[in-house]
């Protein structure tokens, strides 16, 4: 070790089969790479079509008795809105960004069942396709929850409700197999070194999400099941006039339903645990509690979806054991606020792009858990259930919470999947757009749902102040609009002419950014040995002191050579 | 440090050496900011009277909805101390953390204290919200007596239910109405004589009359789809679902009317799904009520006889009315 060409903290892998090209190459491709782009890109523009329908919904009811869309129309576009979000955007696009960087940051060449990688693909974009079909025929119009009997044959016989049975059994599909895939990968194909407790905690809330799909998503698939029987081969499942129950479809449907909003945000929560400590140059305060308050989070979603069902007629029991679960669910919440919060205390926060998203989420977030304690207050939900209330509080948690940790991913690791990085001013203006225009869009609509205006109504009268409140909400989800926007021409703009990343820009923790950018088709040459749960920082203070003091880790520019770095 | 801060702050027995001196402080400094965020939280619960009828669900009809309202704002008032305690916290984090020259980040993964300390101080705020809730449970769910000068609802109800779901006054006596959702008009039942053809009993569409003073309790079904019964100001809302039969109750002190809708999507004309509620003093109500039962006699015995001339002509002779 005496004559040491200095490195740079990455191994290029001259072993590596070439990449194959064509978009012939895109159909066959197992790589989970291109699978995760496919992924990514594949839900964006639905998250784009949902956009444009919520936009809509917003035009719609920016003037009383709007006539600008019909009653059937508007309940189409809610329903599109809700579905295309939900199974379509956030689910799928967590389950992207998964399988692009859950195998680079344990260390692994690719999923464990690639070619189960590529079908899940295949069948989320079949459900979007089988879903989206809809619009030419008769789109649904029973709302995301497509409550029986409400979506039964008598009252919904359009082709569009089986569209929407087709689209939850597809992505369902799709969402179980890269679950089983997700979770086998984390437990076999670690580095050497990477036991439980160096996981990245991006990788525990993946795995958390992995386990809820598999125990929620089943449940669903049941009951969408029994509702495609109950419209067409005669059974009663939940037909109240021949023996079925109408409140069984809402048991079923939330018994899924809750879970599912945790397989939505938790993934970003572990994606936030990644991005603040790079940036706040300060490890993760507490990741014993952010690990294990992800699994008490998932284990209790479990016991609350009964919330969702306070004006329903059930047990007072019921709903006081499910007003404690639901308190319950707010002490880890809490434990994770607090420990992004001591995350940045006495760092050196650097405000690039992706820390703005991630504090924006934090500061929405904690706004959609609070009031979420005032909807678990079974009393108190009887005036705020099925009120805007509830929607600005289902936008604060899945908007400000899930859809802001996306964006902060897209900034964080576009330099890692296209060896490009995006325009910071670009970024700023996109974010503060989306942090202003979310707030003018869904603060207001806890007032609009406490002065009495029920959700998914086509239109409302002129008393109060209620138009001028719906008014500020319209104006708000345009300038959220075009935050997004500005987003995507960054990204359209960055592809080409974004300054190049190079392997590690952020100096960041785990292993992905020990590859180059983009990475080789087989990810690792050499995998390196995993210490503690900030590898990558480990990977530069060693190279740091086999260059005799030289100051990688700053910035210092080092001359460019290939090694292979033993550590 | 100003002299409010000085007469209220515990001032140490004097000490020396250098450690002391900067531990000290940044404890002067901690019990600063501890004050300033007392200071943001009290002006914050002083102004929220204001915020607090902005921000608040309606109410006014009806004991219930007044008690929801409290128990609301209660919330409120907790919930905006968390609010802006931790808003000012990450605020400061980042403002007071930010990327300087030459600051170097601390290196700490955690403190088993402070994390257990805020594990218990969230459990315990939650705590408290649930004993407030189960304080307030009883005036909510439980529905009141009627006032003396209610209507005394003679040879109405009074009737002992059995079902252990249904919750009546402890007097036993309320008006029992029954409200039926359906595509897309509310329904609403009052208490009568049946006749054979269950007919007998007077009702009414879309408005809902009631006597002042007097303890109405529903009895919420469903005829199609799940419909949601709610009224702002006279209390929380109620699924209608059909197979089941769901209860609420209100109690309304002035004349007048309450507006509200159906809160459940129930097709193309879930928004068009009104229900209005008109109070008016006890002696008016009954006239209404005898006003409906007359008609609906009168129009029960037109039927009954078109129905003899139809099967008269028919020659059939089988039905019976």
């Amino acid at each position: 070790m005496a004559t040491y060409v200095a490195p740079v903290p990455h191994i290029v892998a001259h072993r590596a089969e070439r990449e194959a090209r064509g978009w012939t190459s895109w159909l066959a491709t197992t790589d989970h790479k291109r699978i995760g782009i496919m992924y990514m890109v594949t839900t964006f523009v639905f998250f784009v079509l949902g956009g444009i329908e919520a936009l809509l919904i917003r035009l719609q009811l920016g003037a009383p008795e709007n006539t600008l869309v019909s009653p059937q129309t508007y309940n189409q576009l809610f329903t599109m809105h809700g579905t295309t979000m939900v199974f379509l955007f956030v689910v799928p696009m967590m389950a992207g960004i998964a399988n692009y960087f859950l195998p680079l940051m344990i260390g692994a060449r690719d999923m464990a069942y690639p070619r189960l990688n590529a079908l899940s693909y295949w069948l989320l974009l079949a459900g979007g396709l089988v879903f989206y079909a809809s619009i030419f025929w008769n789109p649904p119009e029973a709302g995301w929850t497509s409550y029986a009997p409400l979506s039964n044959q008598i009252f919904s016989p359009g082709g569009g409700q089986d569209a929407w049975i087709y689209l939850v059994h597809l992505t369902g599909l799709s969402s179980i197999l890269g679950a089983i895939n997700f979770y086998a990968t984390v437990a076999n194909m670690r580095a050497p070194g990477m036991s439980w407790g160096r996981l990245p905690l991006f990788i525990w809330a993946i795995l958390t999400y992995s386990i809820l799909i598999i125990f929620a998503m089943p449940v669903i698939a049941g009951a969408v099941t029994m509702l495609l029987t109950d419209r067409h081969f005669g059974t009663h499942f939940f037909d109240p006039g021949t023996g079925g129950s109408a409140l069984l479809w809402q048991h079923l449907f939330w018994f899924f339903g809750h879970p599912e909003v945790y397989i939505m945000v938790l993934p970003g929560f572990g994606i936030v645990s990644e991005i603040l400590p790079v940036f706040a140059r300060k490890p993760i305060f507490g990741y014993r509690a952010i690990a294990a308050s992800t699994i008490a989070i998932a284990f209790l979603g479990f016991l609350t979806w009964a919330h969702h069902m306070f004006t329903t007629p059930i047990p007072q029991a019921i709903l006081v054991f499910v007003m404690l679960s639901s308190f319950l669910i707010a002490v880890p919440t809490g434990v994770k606020i607090f420990n992004w919060i001591a995350t940045l205390w006495r760092g050196t926060v650097e405000f690039r792009t992706p820390l703005l998203f991630c504090a924006g989420f934090i500061s929405l977030f904690l706004i959609g858990g609070i009031s979420g304690v005032f909807l678990a207050i079974f009393p108190v939900d009887w005036q705020l259930n099925e009120t805007y209330f509830v929607i600005a509080h289902i936008h604060f948690v899945l908007m400000g919470g899930s859809v802001f940790t996306i964006f902060a991913a897209i900034y964080y690791w576009f330099p890692k999947i296209t060896g490009r990085m995006l325009d910071e001013t670009l970024g700023k203006t996109s974010f503060w757009l989306m942090f202003w225009g979310f707030l003018g869009t869904f603060l207001i609509q806890h007032v609009i749902g406490l002065d009495g205006m029920p959700r998914r109504v086509y239109e409302y009268a002129d008393v109060g102040n209620l138009h001028l409140y719906n008014l500020i909400s319209t104006i708000g989800s345009f300038i959220l609009g075009l935050g997004v926007l500005v987003t995507i021409v960054n990204v359209v703009r960055s592809l080409k002419r974004g300054a190049i990343a190079g392997p590690d820009p952020w100096k960041a923790n785990t292993l992905e950014w020990f590859t180059s950018s983009p990475p080789p088709v087989n990810n690792f040459d050499v995998i390196p040995r995993v210490r503690s749960y900030e590898p990558m920082k480990d990977i530069r203070r060693e190279i740091e002191r086999r260059t005799s003091g030289a100051t990688v880790a700053n910035g210092v520019t080092v001359p460019t050579g290939v090694t292979q770095v033993g550590v | 440090m100003n002299r409010i801060s000085a007469a209220l702050v515990y001032r140490a027995p004097q000490q020396t050496g250098p450690a002391d001196r900067s531990s000290r402080r940044r404890r002067r400094r901690l019990r600063r900011s501890l004050l300033a965020t007392a200071c943001v939280s009290l002006t914050t619960l002083l102004t929220a009277p204001g915020a607090f009828a902005f921000f608040t669900p309606e109410s006014g009809g009806s004991p219930n909805a007044n008690s929801i309202n409290s128990l609301y704002k209660v919330t409120l008032a907790i919930a905006l101390v968390i609010f802006v305690f931790v808003e000012v916290a990450l605020g400061y984090a980042l403002w007071k953390f930010r990327a300087r020259k030459g600051a170097v980040a601390a290196q700490i993964h955690g403190n088993t204290n402070l994390e257990v300390g805020w594990t218990v101080g969230a459990a315990v705020i939650l705590i408290v919200l649930a004993v407030l809730t189960f304080i307030k449970l009883s005036s909510i769910q439980n529905p009141a007596d009627s006032s003396p000068n209610g209507d005394q609802l003679v040879g109405q109800t009074g009737t002992l239910y059995a079902s252990a779901d249904r919750k009546l006054p402890p007097n036993k006596k309320s008006l029992e109405i029954e409200v039926i959702g359906r595509q897309y008009i509310w329904q609403y039942v009052y208490p009568g004589q049946d006749n054979p053809d269950g007919l007998g009993a007077p009702y009414s569409y879309e408005e809902m009359v009631v006597p002042t003073e007097t303890t109405v309790t529903l009895d919420i079904v469903s005829a199609d789809v799940v419909h949601s019964w709610w009224v702002p100001q006279l209390g929380g809302k109620m699924q209608a679902v059909p197979g089941y039969h769901n209860y609420t109750w209100f109690k309304i002190s002035k004349p007048g009317i309450y507006r509200g809708q159906c809160a459940a999507l129930c097709g193309r004309g879930h928004a068009r799904m009104i229900a209005t509620v008109k109070a008016e003093p006890p002696a008016e109500f009954d006239q209404w009520l005898e006003k409906q039962k007359q008609m609906i006699a009168e129009a029960n015995s037109e039927a009954a006889k078109a129905r003899a001339k139809l099967n008269a002509e028919a020659g059939s002779g089988t039905a019976t009315p």
